[in-house]
């Protein structure tokens, strides 16, 4: 019964979002505020509708109702609490649901929280929201309904995928879905803008908070993939280039391109065909994440079962939505062009930058991953892609951005002095040379990619705190003073110094983690020694052990360094009763030095397991840690700017007053 | 010019788009990676009988010159998806009357005589690819994988993994109609 009334509510919510996509839209060119006022009700009876309806297939998970298809091939009796409620977003049609619902918390949420928005943009912008609504309710209903029951009720489901069995994972995607979800907000509040022909300063303001946190969402979720890559996956590494996290990385990378240019249009009414261009094709990227991953299109180690009618309704949805907005835009847009002029040496100039080179990395990404559907289209050949080209690709683009990232916030809006930086900046930049020159000294080798990076993370790092320091005259004026300046930043101001220091951490994770990692891959017999990266590991042996829904080998691995006991790794190799596969689970030591990483494998062909022999995997990774870090300290530099005075509801003209007061960088 | 430039994006879209329609042909399988071998000879290889096994050794003059298409299937005794696998191949012979040859790759003969007196020996004849060499020859990148070869010793179907659930049975069944290796008497 439960079920059936979740089935129900999703076609009421397809109800409310039919009428939603229309009446608000009617009613803003009419000038009728009660069709304008209805999309409050419809947002909310829309997220009240599928939240029942998530609810309704939550339930199912819980007590395991294997009469319900879904259930039966996601979940199974065995399985532990946690991972059977996080079932109901592990499969297509309940991550579907996941998504719509999502959608519905953004709609509803612009109707409460956006009261200093005008009525009739308001309308509209939650018109277009039920348009994609409209559209995805109707895939789930018409090919992916998720409370399909089956006759007979099966005993016992299949189980989830034991890779996915993990917390990180099951975390994972409502991260993900709610920042590239979000970003459909701000593309409706871009495709209102373009109907109603207007965008301003204030639209800037509008759409900041909706986009920050997509945005931080959105990093929250690739940050927490990476880690499941790395923990569970035994893989010892946390990016692979894989097709899937391409998708998702993309509207991460746009998305960032559209927080910053959308600065430059609440601050200088200036690039405003561009930031309606990217809102709108950073939500495009996101539904070409949805559409890769569900249509089989790509190859890759994540894919859900390949469907290829489901893959036709969302290339519909994609031609019409992103086909639709990008048409729009070219009719509209050629109208709205203006806003402040500025020098070559200016804040804009050094925004522009950073959204050209975000804009053609995203570009590169998008072809890289395309490239093995393209080529097979034109001459049938089947290739991958893999991260060679996205290194080589990616990596040296990034490198200058980073570079403007350390000089931008010095630059003053229009023009700026640039002598005056130079002068400011030396230091800061002798100091980097420097700190890299003794490291490479100590280090001895690696290649210069790698030092040209850590040169430029040491200048970014050390830039930041400079500009935050000058921003509240640390070391200048009296303690006192630096103390009041500080509490009187703008929360924006410090946020910003947190993201771009987490970029500056990551970036020391990232090379630390790949450009001086060590490995052995040995095939031994217990008491065997291992030396790697100054520890000592002894392999003592493997035992045989029994988990819940899996039995394991567990090796035995003990660390010492200088013949001091450090720790005993126990990397497992799990094998599922149910769902008949395995998992790696790798054993690590962490600390913020650097992580020892052990992971055993199945004994190698020759029928090892009688002689005793198996295959270990140990790596040491300096600083992979720095990668987390980083992307916590970019969620929480989010987190302040979100919380800004400016952004907060009924603050605007209070918020205007705060800037005035506040230094202007560069002066 | 500002126009044209405005309407980049949208062109840009249609073609990706197209692609996109193109690629959601339901025959496409991204994933699948045409085998070299496939209309060429098979490749040339002579492996001794496995010790203790009552079959004879294997090699590829035993490819030629047979009356239909037979089927070669590469298996371990280590190598868990060949359990699985073993049921379905033995089902084929004795359902349907194909004729199966076996590459034991990678193993002891002595673990792999005692597998098969467990599981069953549904090989007409096995070769014992100790070495790997044949392995190598046939191009297989893992165990199981699966070839039907024609009369005339001409490879025509590579299966890579095991031949296991409904899909891929289904797959397996139709290359071997194709290729006439089914016994329709027998069935």
């Amino acid at each position: 019964m439960i079920p059936e009334i979740g089935h129900f509510a999703l076609a009421l919510a397809l109800a409310l979002a039919l009428i939603q996509s229309v009446v608000p839209m009617l009613g803003a060119s009419r000038g009728n505020i009660l069709w304008m006022r209805s999309a409050r009700a419809s947002a909310l009876g829309q997220l009240f509708f599928v939240t029942l309806a998530f609810a309704a297939l939550m339930r199912s998970f819980v007590i395991s109702d294997f009469s319900v298809r879904n259930v039966v091939e996601n979940s199974h009796t065995l399985k532990p609490m946690l991972f059977k409620i996080a079932g109901t977003w592990g499969s297509h049609e309940g991550s579907l649901l996941l998504w719509v619902l999502i959608l519905t918390i953004f709609g509803a949420g612009v109707s409460i929280f956006g009261t200093n928005i005008p009525h009739t943009f308001k309308a509209r912008t939650l018109s277009v929201q039920a348009w994609i609504s409209v559209g995805f309710l109707s895939f789930m209903l018409l090919t992916s309904n998720p409370f399909e029951r089956v006759f007979p009720p099966a005993l016992d489901g299949d189980g989830l995928n034991p890779l996915l069995q993990d917390v990180g994972l099951a975390l994972h995607p409502p991260f993900l879905y709610f920042g590239y979800v979000g970003f459909s907000i701000v593309f409706s509040f871009a495709v209102a803008a373009l109907i109603e022909g207007r965008i301003d300063a204030a639209w800037a303001r509008w759409v900041r908070p909706w986009t920050l946190a997509a945005w931080m969402s959105l990093t929250a979720g690739i940050a927490l993939g990476s880690w499941w890559a790395y923990y569970e996956l035994g893989w010892g590494g946390w990016w692979f280039w894989d097709p899937v996290e391409n998708v998702s990385f993309m509207p991460w990378l746009l998305g960032t391109a559209l927080l910053h240019s959308a600065i430059v249009t609440e601050k200088r009414d200036a690039f405003k065909s561009w930031t309606i261009l990217l809102a709108i094709l950073t939500f495009s990227l996101s539904l070409l994440g949805t559409f890769v991953v569900r249509s089989g299109l790509l190859t890759s180690v994540h894919a859900f079962a390949v469907d290829p009618e489901r893959g036709l309704y969302i290339l519909m949805l994609l031609t019409l939505s992103i086909g639709g907005s990008l048409a729009l835009f070219a009719w509209r847009a050629p109208m709205m062009e203006a806003g402040g002029l500025f020098k070559p040496i200016s804040r804009e100039a050094g925004l522009l930058v950073n959204n050209l080179i975000l804009a053609a990395a995203t570009g590169s990404v998008l072809f890289g991953t395309l490239y093995p559907l393209f080529l097979e289209a034109i001459t049938g050949a089947k290739i991958s892609v893999g991260p060679p080209f996205f290194n080589a690709a990616f990596i040296p683009m990034m490198l200058p951005l980073v570079f403007v990232m350390g000089l931008g916030p010095f630059l003053s809006w229009k023009r700026a002095d640039l002598m005056g930086i130079i002068q400011r900046l030396k230091v800061v930049a002798g100091l980097a040379v420097l700190a890299t020159l003794a490291l490479w000294y100590v280090t001895r080798g690696g290649p210069v990619l790698a030092y040209l990076t850590i040169l430029l993370a040491i200048w970014l790092f050390f830039t930041t705190l400079r500009e935050w320091a000058m921003r509240i005259r640390l070391f200048e004026a009296p303690f006192a003073e630096s103390m009041r300046r500080m509490r009187h930043l703008p929360r924006a101001a410090h946020g910003m110094t947190l993201a771009h220091a987490g970029v500056a951490l990551a970036m020391f994770g990232f090379v630390g983690s790949s450009a001086f990692k060590a490995e052995e891959i040995v095939f031994v017999k217990p008491g065997a020694e291992i030396a790697i990266a100054g520890f000592d590991l002894t392999f003592e042996g493997v035992q045989q052990i029994r988990g819940p829904n899996y039995i394991a080998d567990r090796g035995v691995l003990t660390v010492r360094r200088n013949g001091d006991f450090v720790t005993v790794l126990y990397p497992e190799r799990r094998g599922y009763l149910v769902a008949q596969s395995q998992t790696t689970e790798s054993a690590i030591r962490s600390t913020i030095v650097g992580n020892l990483f052990a992971s055993i494998g199945t004994p190698a062909a020759e029928d090892a397991k009688d002689s005793g022999a198996w295959t270990l995997r140990i790596l040491y990774q300096p600083l992979v840690n720095f990668i987390w870090f980083g992307a916590g300290l970019l969620i929480l530099g989010g987190g302040l700017s979100l919380s800004d005075r400016r952004l907060r509801v009924g603050a605007p003209r209070r918020a205007k007053q705060q800037q005035r007061a506040s230094p202007v960088p560069g002066e | 010019m500002v126009r044209f430039v405005m309407l980049v994006p949208l062109l840009i879209a249609v073609i990706v788009g197209g692609f996109f329609l193109w690629g959601l042909d339901p025959d496409r399988d991204p994933s699948s990676i045409p085998s070299v071998l496939i209309a060429q000879p098979a490749p040339e290889f002579a492996l001794e009988p496995v010790d203790g096994v009552a079959v004879p050794g294997f090699s590829r003059a035993d490819l030629i010159g047979n009356s239909g298409a037979v089927v070669v299937n590469v298996f371990a005794s280590w190598c868990v998806p060949c359990r699985a696998e073993h049921a379905v191949l033995t089902s084929f012979v004795e359902r349907d009357g194909i004729r199966l040859f076996g590459i034991n790759y990678k193993d002891k003969p002595k673990d792999a005589a005692a597998w098969l007196k467990k599981m069953g020996n549904p090989y007409e004849l096995i070769g014992s690819d100790i070495s790997g060499r044949a392995g190598i020859e046939w191009g297989i990148s893992g165990v199981p994988e699966t070839f039907i070869v024609g009369a005339d010793g001409t490879v025509l179907f590579r299966y890579v993994g095991a031949v296991v659930g409904k899909d891929a049975i289904a797959r397996f069944s139709e290359a071997l109609a194709q290729a006439g290796a089914l016994n329709e008497g027998a069935s």
